[in-house]
């Protein structure tokens, strides 16, 4: 203070002073509440947009199909579906042309197209499992095609809204869980098409990811914190490592394509090769995390074990490991979160392709999620929409399963001192 | 050595009487402190314990320590003052090599623990901190149970056959250190969730429990309020006998209760070390004689 008068806590200006503090609090309480609102807002519009248009993707509807097998021009005999070649035998079998044929004696000429893949598909599973059913006139129910199902659940063309209303006039119109959506993978006819394929096609991918970036990120990360001297060297690797966390997806996916594919010829569109591309991606992510939870441990914890005579490779396995673990996991959480919802780079090493059947091992062609949404995004066909918001929701759950988990094995590890 | 007649320690703590046996017995007899001062008087060059010749250390280019010469006796407490920044520290942790983790730290001089070099390449520093035990200025107990903190040093040295033996070898080091009867309850509970007393007691008995030959200790009782200091020291002249100790302290009052031999630092040179009863009394160096009448520190 300048003056020599003693302060005035009282004063008028101090009251205000004192007011306009209050007030900046206030305002700044309203912002932060806002943010947060605006947040929520969001995240709620996604969920519920996602889910309105998702959860039609996991009903299917099924009509119900009088089919005369006698009638049909399948040649199929029941004694000769015994054996383990059943499937291929009425695989051989033009299921499609006798599904048809009966659509139109039971429901007209207009019905002739009504039933698709799907169909055939579910029927093939039906005759394999009871050849019987083809010497008799049973009444199968069998899910409809893409286009009488788009019907059924929204507007269409005139056409398949007659035979719509054709089919609930008569009772032969039912929406059932699609089973068939968890179970199968690609196809070109959006009622046949699942997930199944591209949820295997991740798991193979993550589990390569996981297991090659993981134990590769905690040692580098354990041994540059514990281990390394510090000099020009380490300081260039930290620096590159920092750099190669930044570097955008795609860019990955060329490299991947470069090295695993036409370097090393590794199989094409293999969840390895995807794997070992989203693992060099994730293993940044990883190291910093690693080396930032590291550095929290308290030196004096280091010093202690140091004096009992423990070694450095003891200290490091028996005291510091374990308490950066948390750590370490949250890091690679958000990495594996990263990588599971990547598609840039593996578009480069040819997961895009159409893959109708779920991949058998890690070399075997496969999908990914985020990659299949993508492809059938593209798609024209309208009975792909509610499916590509179903498999967003299937990518969702998967995520959280996955960071539930990873949230769950954080919490254990998760020590005080 | 010419006082190691065996006979039951009692406790040189004026005032605490000995309730139980001893929990150890002593290597060597410190119930008489006359005589032993007079075994030193006769012998004056008997063989210390630790031995440091002309030791200097350099942090990068800054020499924080000069050519430092102690002995250190295995029956004597050895106590470290001087002013914050004057290298007690510094020299304390050169005698289990604890500076050996600083990178830029460089030692000189030679140090010996019963004629043997320590600071050659040859001696084996993990070997070296277990003969050669420390307690740091803030409790630091591991964060796990009380048990696993006293059993961690045997159990990575092998020093436990069996289970029933860890077990016995953390009870003992536990009673050692003052502590078991206000744990035996708990010992699967937290080290971290003990009161700051009883966790820097708990460090005590995790140097104990690998059964060295010397404990260094920091500062130990500077985190700690008056009464768990009490405690500190009463177990420090418990442990006299047992094991050669050096403890640095910021406190003179407590080098004066609790030590027989003391060295004054300051700037990083040792200005004085002797007897204790002579340094508080009648210290021959100026510097020394400013420092405890409290003129600068």
């Amino acid at each position: 203070m300048s003056s020599s008068t003693p302060t005035r806590w009282t004063d008028g200006s101090m009251h205000k002073r004192v007011r306009r503090r209050y007030a900046a609090e206030r305002r700044f309480r309203a912002f932060g509440f806002a943010a947060v609102a605006i947040s929520v807002l969001f995240l709620a519009f996604l969920l519920f947009s996602m889910g309105s248009k998702g959860l039609g993707g996991f009903v299917q509807y099924q009509a119900a199909l009088p089919i005369d097998f006698a009638k049909s021009s399948l040649f199929l005999d029941p004694a000769t579906l015994r054996g383990p070649d059943a499937a291929q035998t009425v695989a051989g079998a033009d299921l499609e042309t006798a599904i048809s044929q009966a659509a139109t004696a039971a429901y007209g000429s207009d019905a002739a197209e009504m039933f698709g893949d799907a169909a055939v598909n579910v029927l093939t599973r039906q005759i394999v499992a009871d050849p019987n059913i083809l010497t008799g006139t049973p009444t199968l129910w069998l899910p409809v095609g893409s286009k009488v199902d788009v019907a059924a659940k929204h507007d269409a063309d005139a056409p398949s809204e007659h035979l719509v209303n054709l089919l609930r006039s008569r009772h032969a119109l039912r929406a059932a869980f699609n089973m068939e959506f968890l179970t199968q993978s690609d196809s070109t006819d959006p009622s046949a098409v699942g997930v199944w394929g591209a949820l295997k096609g991740t798991f193979l991918t993550i589990l390569v990811t996981i297991g090659l970036a993981f134990p590769v990120g905690v040692l580098a990360a354990v041994y540059l914190e514990e281990f390394a001297a510090r000099n020009r060297w380490t300081d260039a690797i930290e620096v590159s490592i920092n750099n190669l966390a930044a570097v955008p997806s795609i860019i990955f996916g060329l490299l991947g394509l470069a090295v695993f594919l036409n370097v090393m010829n590794l199989p094409r569109s293999a969840p390895l090769v995807g794997g070992l591309t989203l693992a060099l991606m994730t293993m940044p992510v990883i190291v910093i995390a690693g080396r930032n939870a590291i550095k929290t441990v308290p030196p004096s914890i280091r010093d202690a074990a140091l004096g009992v005579g423990a070694s450095k490779m003891q200290v490091v396995f028996h005291h510091v490991l374990p308490l950066a673990l948390p750590g370490i996991l949250t890091g690679t959480i958000i990495g594996m979160a990263r990588a599971l919802g990547e598609t840039a780079p593996l578009l480069m090493i040819g997961m895009r392709a159409f893959i109708a059947a779920p991949p058998t091992g890690i070399t075997a062609p496969a999908t990914v999620l985020p990659v299949q949404i993508f492809l059938w995004s593209d798609e024209v066909d309208r009975g792909f929409v509610e499916k590509t918001s179903a498999a967003i929701i299937v990518l969702l759950l998967f995520m959280l399963v996955m960071n539930g988990l990873a949230i769950y094995l954080r919490n254990r590890f998760e020590r005080r001192w | 050595m010419d006082m190691k007649e065996k006979s039951p320690m009692t406790s040189t703590l004026p005032g605490t009487e000995p309730a139980e046996a001893p929990l150890h017995a002593p290597r060597i007899d410190v119930s008489d402190e006359a005589k032993i001062e007079q075994a030193q008087a006769l012998d004056p060059n008997r063989e210390p314990k630790m031995r440091a010749d002309d030791v200097s250390v350099y942090y990068g280019e800054k020499q924080a320590l000069k050519d430092v010469s102690i002995k250190i006796y295995e029956d004597l407490v050895t106590a470290f003052i001087g002013p914050s920044g004057c290298g007690k520290s510094t020299f304390l942790r050169c005698l289990n090599r604890m500076n050996d983790t600083i990178p830029s730290a460089r030692v000189t001089g030679t140090i010996t623990l019963d004629n043997e070099d320590i600071t050659s390449a040859a001696m084996d520093v993990v070997q070296l901190r277990a003969r050669v035990g420390m307690v740091f200025q803030k409790p630091n107990p591991f964060p796990k149970s009380i048990f696993e903190n006293v059993a961690y040093g045997a159990r990575i040295h092998g020093l436990a056959t069996s289970k029933p033996d860890l077990a016995n070898i953390v009870e003992k080091s536990l009673r050692r250190a003052g502590l078991w009867d206000e744990v035996k309850d708990r010992l699967e509970e937290s080290g971290t969730a003990l009161s700051g007393g009883q966790q820097q007691r708990l460090c005590i008995a995790r140097a104990i429990a690998v059964d060295p030959e010397v404990i260094l200790m920091d500062e130990p009782c500077s985190a700690l309020d008056p009464i768990a200091t009490a405690k500190i020291e009463e177990l420090i002249h418990e442990l006299r006998g047992r094991y050669a100790i050096a403890i640095v302290t910021h406190n003179m009052q407590q080098a004066a209760r609790v030590s027989q031999r003391t060295a004054f630092f300051h700037l990083g040179e040792l200005v004085e070390y002797g007897k204790t009863s002579e340094i508080f009394t009648n210290p021959s160096q100026q510097r020394t004689q400013d420092y405890i009448t409290g003129r600068y520190g």
